[in-house]
């Protein structure tokens, strides 16, 4: 977008702190934990539901209000497209490349006779 | 020592198959890179270096937070939070959201890593490397590798890995400055249809269904209501909500039976 923030060393700065501080120790917790705690303890069903409720959320954020050029390829197309990706991925028995191929595929054909 | 990670054997069943082709070396690792896993996740990271283009960042930046985050969503998270000017802290704590289901991955992957060398950044760069992919691959993989060269073999596929996302991630970013809008458009698009069509594919229970459906239309919402701090809340409250009903409907069913 604007502004150029983004393509500045203190975004680099901002960019690995976040990493090191809020993402990263997840991992080193887990290796600390790592003997004490069972794969599927119950904590980590609600962490999974929470984490794939947030990444819908994401997913949904970036096809209805995204934030570049993708904002020129029309809502309808978007759509049409994430409904065949998801027909034909469901189709492959959840095959992910068949899906992701296959929304990519009607979004450009769309995507040109749209334009 | 296998049967500690017995509690995952059901994320295993494609290693019960026997494979030919064996794995003993870091090279053995880094070669599943090539596979089919490997080129979706070169395809996703492309995407997400088309992102950074269009959201702003620098190729350096771009390939940075690929290379600091190496998990896909939290990097998005991020990365649109800081291209649409919302606060830092609320993106912060919603990639610690996404970053909390990395602790069960490691977990589940440690079982399988004993290393008797000690050296530290070992244990840090196979840490690094657990995210999907390396994850389930390793999950494939290891069970079939002789106890003691599992280590060297993991880190080769969690390099292997990592490299692919780098480049993946400046090829990405390189094209999406240079090709038609409309083709550009079809890179950006890879990252959500990877990632929505990711969740179904490691959805198992009824929960999993219903948080993606509520996720979707949660988020959305509350995109216009508190735009900045959407995803924090669709994550905790549609996420347990669906946790309390997925609980209440796994009763329903289970308990007439028995």
């Amino acid at each position: 977008m604007s502004g150029g923030f983004l393509a500045t060393p203190e975004a680099a700065l901002i960019i690995v702190l976040v990493a090191l501080i809020a993402h990263e120790p997840f991992r080193w917790l887990g290796a600390y934990l790592g003997r004490g705690l069972a794969g599927d303890s119950e904590i980590f069903v609600w962490v999974r539901t929470v984490a794939t409720a947030l990444v819908a959320g994401l997913v949904a954020r970036l096809v209805l209000f995204p934030a570049g050029v993708l904002e020129a390829i029309p809502l309808a197309v978007r759509l049409t497209a994430v409904v065949a990706g998801i027909a034909v991925f469901l189709w492959a028995r959840r095959h992910l490349g068949a899906g992701v191929f296959s929304a990519a595929a009607v979004l450009l054909a769309l995507g040109v006779l749209a334009q | 020592m296998s049967q500690e990670s017995g509690e995952d054997e059901q994320q295993t069943a494609a290693a019960g198959k026997p494979r030919h082709r064996s794995y003993r070396t870091f090279r053995d690792g880094l070669r599943v890179a090539l596979s089919v896993p490997g080129v979706i996740l070169f395809a996703s990271a492309a995407g997400f270096g088309a992102l950074a283009n269009d959201a702003g960042l620098s190729l350096f930046n771009a390939v940075l937070m690929m290379a600091t985050f190496f998990a896909l969503p939290a990097q998005v998270v991020m990365m649109d939070q800081l291209a649409r000017g919302g606060s830092i802290l609320a993106g912060a704590a919603a990639v610690a959201l996404t970053g909390v289901r990395l602790v069960p991955m490691v977990v589940t992957i440690l079982p399988w890593l004993k290393d008797d060398r000690p050296a530290v950044w070992r244990r840090l760069l196979a840490l690094h490397a657990v995210a999907i992919t390396a994850w389930l691959e390793g999950h494939r993989i290891l069970p079939g590798v002789p106890e003691d060269r599992r280590m060297q073999v993991f880190l080769g596929i969690g390099t292997g890995m990592i490299l692919t996302t780098l480049v993946g991630t400046a090829i990405g970013f390189e094209l999406a400055g240079t090709v038609p809008p409309v083709l550009a458009g079809v890179l950006l698009f890879l990252t959500p249809i990877y990632f929505l069509l990711s969740l179904m594919k490691a959805a198992s229970l009824a929960m999993d269904w219903l948080a993606i459906l509520v996720g979707s239309v949660m988020g959305p919402v509350f995109y216009v209501i508190t735009p900045g701090f959407d995803l924090l809340l669709t994550g905790l409250i549609g996420g347990t909500i669906c946790y309390v009903v997925g609980r209440r409907l796994d009763t329903l069913f289970e308990e007439p039976d028995e």
